[in-house]
């Protein structure tokens, strides 16, 4: 459904994405991984039209992404930023009915889809009335994928959004996460620069990005076993933790 | 320096004097005066009052274009007495419906004011003509004067009979002692003590130019503050002093001022300068002018001069004596006494207010009407934004004397509307940078939040931009207001109201207490306004901006 075909950005000579195409396994979750500065974010915001491509193409369910067309496919995407990128003006609820109140949606409609949407990520209901200033981190993050989801969005698209969490709540959200995007069963395509955060959410492939380029694109298996290239396997090592041999104490 | 300009700036400080005590008192504590509130808020009251000065203002601008008389007189007391003359002059005639414009800014405004018709005519002084109006450096007859003023559709006449011009004065006993009379005389006396005024002393033609002429013994004397000289002289420790010739002080002091008997101060005879049209539209009129011609000698205007700035007397009174034949050369002046409160709450106060708030409310709607958007414009457009922050960067470094001088020919008219105008372009910096500011200052993530959501330009800028920013713009709305209370003051320099009258007419008549009476109620405007904007803060800007974080 989403078709990534040659798309390239430089910015002053810099190349941010080499041509790349690509494509993405409807209903499963791809992760795009690479050090900073490798390209992913700036393909992920390609995908959602935020920069327009010196060349090539980005088509949503057959449908080109132009700055004509934005506007109407944007509404078919779900968008989650580091921190939940939440306006500070706006009530936890008003941020994420924003869309819907501008679409003259109405409100038993609303009212209905932001409880379904609170308990799906287990917000308290308490918070909806909260002005993000008043939330946690986690609290933040939870509204912001709430607001992704809104309008039922058939892809959602994930930049880093667990970067700016402490460990304790990010371990817990990536365990909810991942329990969401099964039950919902959305194309999902989530960066991140966590090795670990892309295992453990790809249920399609992890593609691996460096300079601009995609190094190696399949499953963790693909990655471990047969790296296309030694950078893969040197940035799987640089990723693990040195606590890694500790062994998993069983949750209840 | 003209000399015409130093005359008017050394009678009534600078324009900006007053202002910077607007500034200074404004600056200090943070009383918001909620009793003076209480009275401003008073119920309909306010709102007819308001609606009143409206009508008033607008009445008082569509009036200039009707068929009247508009006499216009300068900031100083004797300028306003003698426009008081002439406007009762003509009233009694029956022939028009005089009115006076009074306390025009400086040379430059009353005779921009006279050349677009805002007024028909205005006392002035050959001097001031010839070289101020004509910039002819030598002493042209009349006749000469009005071959050139007569393209522009002007002309000059009738000599009121006295010359307000530099002199020497002695006190009077001194000088009979001595038999000193003339300038000349005063060659024969070099143990006398000078003191003279700075001014005077620092320009060409003062005392430079006097000593060379009249071939004087004396040094170069210590320089005064003018006031000073004034009471060094009358107090003993100095026998001649630097006067213009029709001071109130000179009555006052019982002085003597010497007889110029080598001609070398230029005259500054009064005299009318009018519209070309205004004998033939309206005769009568102008006949009644005629008669006026050296009715007034310099002994009388000295006497109307002190009974305004020593008796504390009203223009339209002194003048009224005058035409009744009830003013005699010589008459002693009393200083009056009246209390500061009775000043302060003379009748003019509340038609001072609403001429005050009208000006400052009607001209920040205006500025917020054209900033916001230009604000917007300078954040959304790279290539606007330099020109559009420097150029409401550069009107703000116009003086405000200079912008209304350029303002009236622009308009052809004096008064609301060019002040209007002028207090407009000023609040349009704090506006537009802080519109511009508050926009480009929100995160690139919030930024593109809200663009990601899928949400158009237009709903972008209402739902989430402007909200953002609102903290910001209404900080620079609130900078407008309070900078706009001060300035307005100068409203009253070409015939705008407000509290400015009062200030103005304070420094011309050396009243401190009137002059307090303008300040004063400017100053706790500008707290009040303030006060209401914090008070605005609240309800403008969105709940979760002032949100506290978490812990």
């Amino acid at each position: 459904m989403i078709a990534v075909e040659n798309v390239s950005k430089t910015y002053g000579g810099q190349t941010a994405l080499a041509a790349t195409s690509l494509d993405f396994a409807e209903g499963k979750t791809t992760v795009l991984i690479g050090p900073s500065g490798c390209g992913k974010s700036t393909l992920l915001r390609i995908i959602v039209g935020l920069i327009t491509p010196d060349a090539g193409r980005v088509a949503l369910d057959g449908q080109e992404m132009t700055p004509a067309s934005a506007e109407r496919l944007r509404h078919g995407i779900g968008y989650v930023i580091q921190d939940g990128g939440l306006f500070p003006h706006l009530t936890a609820e008003r941020n994420v009915t924003l869309l819907a109140r501008f679409l003259g949606r109405p409100n038993g409609e609303m009212e209905g889809r932001v409880k379904e949407l609170a308990d799906l990520v287990q917000l308290p209901r308490e918070s909806l009335a909260r002005f993000p200033a008043n939330l946690s981190g986690g609290q933040r993050q939870r509204v912001g994928l709430m607001r992704a989801l809104m309008l039922d969005p058939k892809l959602l698209l994930l930049d880093e959004p667990l970067g700016a969490l402490d460990p304790i709540t990010r371990y817990e959200l990536q365990t909810q996460l991942k329990e969401i995007f099964e039950r919902l069963g959305k194309t999902v395509i989530l960066v991140t620069h966590d090795m670990g955060e892309a295992a453990y959410f790809a249920t399609g492939e992890i593609v691996l990005m460096q300079s601009g380029k995609i190094v190696q694109r399949g499953s963790l298996d693909d990655l471990l076993e047969r790296p296309a290239q030694p950078y893969v396997s040197q940035f799987i090592r640089a990723q693990r933790s040195p606590l890694a041999d500790v062994p998993e104490v069983p949750s209840a | 320096m003209k000399k015409s300009d130093m005359k008017e700036s050394r009678r009534i400080n600078s324009p900006l004097g007053s202002l910077g005590l607007i500034v200074g008192l404004r600056g200090q504590g943070s009383c918001p005066y909620p009793r003076t509130l209480g009275v401003l808020a008073g119920s309909g009251e306010f709102i007819r009052r308001l609606s009143f000065s409206l009508l008033l203002c607008l009445l008082t601008v569509s009036a200039s274009a009707a068929p009247t008389l508009t006499v216009g007189s300068k900031r100083f007391p004797e300028s306003e007495i003698l426009g008081e003359i002439l406007t009762q002059t003509a009233n009694k005639t029956g022939e028009t419906q005089a009115m006076h414009r009074l306390g025009l800014g400086n040379t430059g405004i009353v005779f921009a004011a006279l050349k677009t018709g805002s007024i028909d005519l205005y006392p002035e002084y050959v001097g001031t003509i010839s070289q101020e109006l004509l910039k002819d450096k030598g002493q042209p007859s009349l006749d000469e004067m009005n071959r050139q003023l007569a393209p522009m559709g002007l002309a000059a006449g009738v000599p009121l009979g006295f010359n307000d011009g530099y002199g020497l004065a002695m006190r009077e006993d001194e000088a009979q002692k001595l038999g000193i009379k003339t300038l000349s005389d005063l060659a024969r006396h070099p143990d006398l003590k000078l003191g003279l005024s700075q001014e005077f002393l620092k320009r060409a033609d003062g005392w430079e130019g006097l000593k060379a002429a009249y071939g004087l013994p004396f040094g170069t004397p210590q320089g005064f503050d003018h006031g000073a000289a004034y009471r060094a002289l009358a107090g003993g420790q100095t026998d001649v002093a630097d006067v213009y010739t029709t001071d109130a002080e000179i009555q006052q002091y019982r002085l003597r001022v010497l007889d110029d008997d080598g001609r070398y101060f230029p005259s500054y005879d009064a005299l009318l300068l009018y519209r070309k049209d205004l004998p033939r539209r309206l005769p009568k009129t102008w006949a009644a002018f005629q008669a006026l011609r050296g009715k007034i000698s310099a002994p009388l205007m000295i006497a109307m001069n002190a009974e305004v700035n020593i008796s504390h007397k009203s223009a339209p009174a002194v003048a009224a004596d005058f035409l009744a034949g009830r003013v005699t050369a010589g008459q002693r002046a009393t200083a009056s006494r009246t209390s500061f409160w009775s000043v302060l709450a003379a009748p003019d106060f509340w038609p001072a207010t609403w001429q005050h708030l009208f000006l400052v409310f009607v001209s920040l709607a205006l500025s917020i009407l054209a900033g916001i958007p230009l604000g917007i414009w300078a954040a959304r457009s790279r290539p606007a934004a330099g020109p559009v922050l420097s150029t409401v960067g550069l009107i703000q470094t116009i003086p405000s004397l200079a912008l209304l001088a350029f303002l009236i020919p622009l308009v052809n008219q004096i008064g609301t509307v060019p002040t209007i105008i002028a207090l407009f372009l000023y609040s349009l910096l704090p506006i537009v940078r802080n519109t511009y500011t508050g926009l480009t200052d929100i995160s690139p993530a919030l930024r593109e939040s809200a663009l990601a959501l899928g949400l158009p330009a237009g709903a972008r800028l209402r739902l989430i931009e402007l909200p953002l920013a609102a903290r910001a713009i209404l900080a620079g709305i609130k900078t407008s207001a309070v900078i706009n209370v001060g300035t307005a003051t100068i409203a009253a320099f070409i015939g705008a109201g407000g509290y400015g009258n009062r200030i103005n007419e304070g420094l011309q008549t050396n009243n401190n207490d009137l002059l307090l009476a303008g300040a004063i109620p400017a100053a706790a405007l500008a707290l009040l306004v303030q006060w209401a904007f914090d008070l605005l803060d609240r309800a403008v800007v969105p709940a979760g901006l002032r949100a506290a974080p978490p812990r």
